[in-house]
């Protein structure tokens, strides 16, 4: 036996039930397949730090990570998710792991309306957990998928330099 | 935009999934990274009824030597290209390509299955395949069969894949000592599709190319060898004049896609720019 279950074929609005643990605690939700993973983020979780710009997988405003890589939640379908650990930027704000480059994103006024900061600092974090000590072309080239609206790119690239920098200096903490 | 309602089904073997597509019949797709996929249903380009997510299926994970082979599972990822000792020491052509495909994040969830089977001719493995003569490892309803890259890619979009079945595996010859290879795109922005790529690997005698295998993207509906470029290489040294006598030859090789945006005949002097620089970097030995 295979386990399909034929009756799949005719239930195409039926909802499934989804575990997994996001931002470190345990939920459940009722989604339906078509649903991506952003929007059941924003609207079943209300974890609206997460954003929906594109939903092309172009602009990396809706960066998560997913069993600790950066994934775009808008090119994933929640179901695909089922069983995973996912971190939101609130998650990841609470615990406290980007704490150093919210703040030196805050101190060069490397955000203008913010749209883009989520996915920003989603993308930051993968890029200086994968190399120790980046280039500022290597942070140009990191941030190639992820678009800021307002053109603020000097200043983000500046903050992820120094961070990059400081955690070197802090004993190369990622 | 959203995508029209559809069911899911996570398999958990090749059969499963198999079986499962055999019952939907066309209206049924394999979702694998999803980073294509994904975007299709939401401009509804396409509207399966049942998606079968093939990224639970352990047989067609991992990478392993296997005879004078490496193994690549079709489900590895765009990022594992880059992190996998294997594949830098036994297809490095793959791991110089993989920094080109895309963004780190898209890397991250992509597969190098999914690649190969989308076929897009702006893809830089696809043609990579063709450059490292892999062989391409397809599972059916009637049993598992391989095949060559040069047999696979007949169309735009279309390979020699049936229906229903799956590619399991890739396999690269193992990268010899006497090997070299050579890989870059030109594209408007880091991570954008080329506007020319090209990747090559060559069997060498010092100086003397005793094979070499040439591969283009984005430069017609399939990723192309050029063969004509090829044979004015092979049987002798890598000199000024051969590497000249290759870049006429793409005249005959490649037939640039009439566009506005890029016109042919600026596509064909892109890929004659690139085609010197990646053999002026061979006889260098970078
Ligand atoms: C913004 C953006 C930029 C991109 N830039 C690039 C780029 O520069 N270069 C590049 O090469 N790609 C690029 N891509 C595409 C990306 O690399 C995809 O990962 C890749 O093309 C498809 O792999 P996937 O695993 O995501 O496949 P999916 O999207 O899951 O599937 C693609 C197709 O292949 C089929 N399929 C998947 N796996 C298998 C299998 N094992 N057997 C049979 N059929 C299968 C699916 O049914 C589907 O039809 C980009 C994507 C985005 C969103
Ligand atoms: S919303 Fe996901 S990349 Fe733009
Ligand atoms: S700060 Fe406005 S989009 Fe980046």
């Amino acid at each position: 036996m295979s386990g399909f279950d034929e009756s799949l074929l005719d239930e195409v609005d039926e909802t499934v039930r989804v575990r997994f643990v996001v931002n470190g605690r345990k939920v459940a939700c009722e989604v339906a397949p078509r649903e991506t993973l952003v929007d059941c983020l924003r609207n079943a979780l209300e974890l609206t730090g997460t954003h929906a710009g594109c939903e092309m997988g172009a602009c990396g405003a809706c960066l998560v990570q997913i069993d600790g890589r950066a994934v775009h939640s808008c090119l994933m379908f929640a179901v695909q998710a089922d069983g995973a650990e996912i971190n939101t930027i609130e998650g990841l704000t609470e615990s406290g792991v980007i704490a150093d480059l919210q703040a030196e994103f805050h101190r060069r006024n490397a955000l203008q309306c913010g749209f883009c900061t989520p996915g920003m600092l989603v993308n930051a974090q993968e890029l200086l957990s994968q190399v120790a000590e980046p280039s500022r072309e290597d942070i140009r080239d990191a941030l190639s998928g992820n678009c800021c609206r307002c053109t603020g790119y000097e200043a983000i690239v500046d903050a992820i330099d120094a961070v990059a920098k400081a955690r070197r200096e802090a004993g190369g903490t990622p | 935009m959203k995508a029209r309602a559809f069911s899911y089904f996570r398999a958990a073997t090749i059969d499963q999934a198999l079986d499962a597509h055999a019952r939907a019949g066309d209206d049924a797709r394999f979702i694998a990274g999803g980073q294509s996929l994904v975007p299709a249903l939401s401009l509804r380009l396409q509207a399966p009824r049942l998606l079968i997510d093939i990224t639970h299926i352990a047989e067609m994970r991992g990478v392993r030597r296997e005879g004078g082979f490496l193994r690549i599972g079709a489900l590895t990822r765009h990022c594992e290209m880059l992190s996998e000792p294997l594949i830098a020491e036994f297809a490095p052509l793959l791991h110089a390509a993989a920094p080109f495909v895309a963004h780190p994040a898209i890397r991250n969830r992509g597969t190098f299955g999914g690649s190969v089977a989308l076929a897009d001719p702006a893809s830089e493995f696809p043609a990579m395949t063709l450059a490292l003569d892999a062989e391409i490892e397809i599972a059916g309803s009637s049993g598992t069969r391989r095949i060559k890259a040069d047999d696979f890619f007949l169309d735009l979009f279309e390979t020699a894949l049936q229906p229903g079945e799956l590619i399991t595996a890739i396999h690269i010859p193992l990268f010899k000592a006497d090997q070299r290879f050579a890989f870059d795109e030109l594209a408007r922005r880091r991570g954008d599709y080329a506007l020319v790529g090209c990747g090559m690997l060559a069997t060498c005698a010092g100086d003397h190319i005793d094979d070499i295998r040439i591969s283009f993207f984005s430069v017609g509906n399939i990723p192309t060898r050029v063969k004509g470029a090829e044979a004015a290489l092979i049987g002798s040294s890598l000199d000024a004049e051969r590497i000249a006598a290759a870049q006429v030859a793409l005249e005959s090789d490649l037939a640039p896609p009439d566009s506005d945006e890029v016109p042919p005949a600026m596509r064909l002097h892109l890929a004659r720019v690139l085609l010197g620089r990646l053999l002026g970097r061979l006889r260098d030995g970078a």
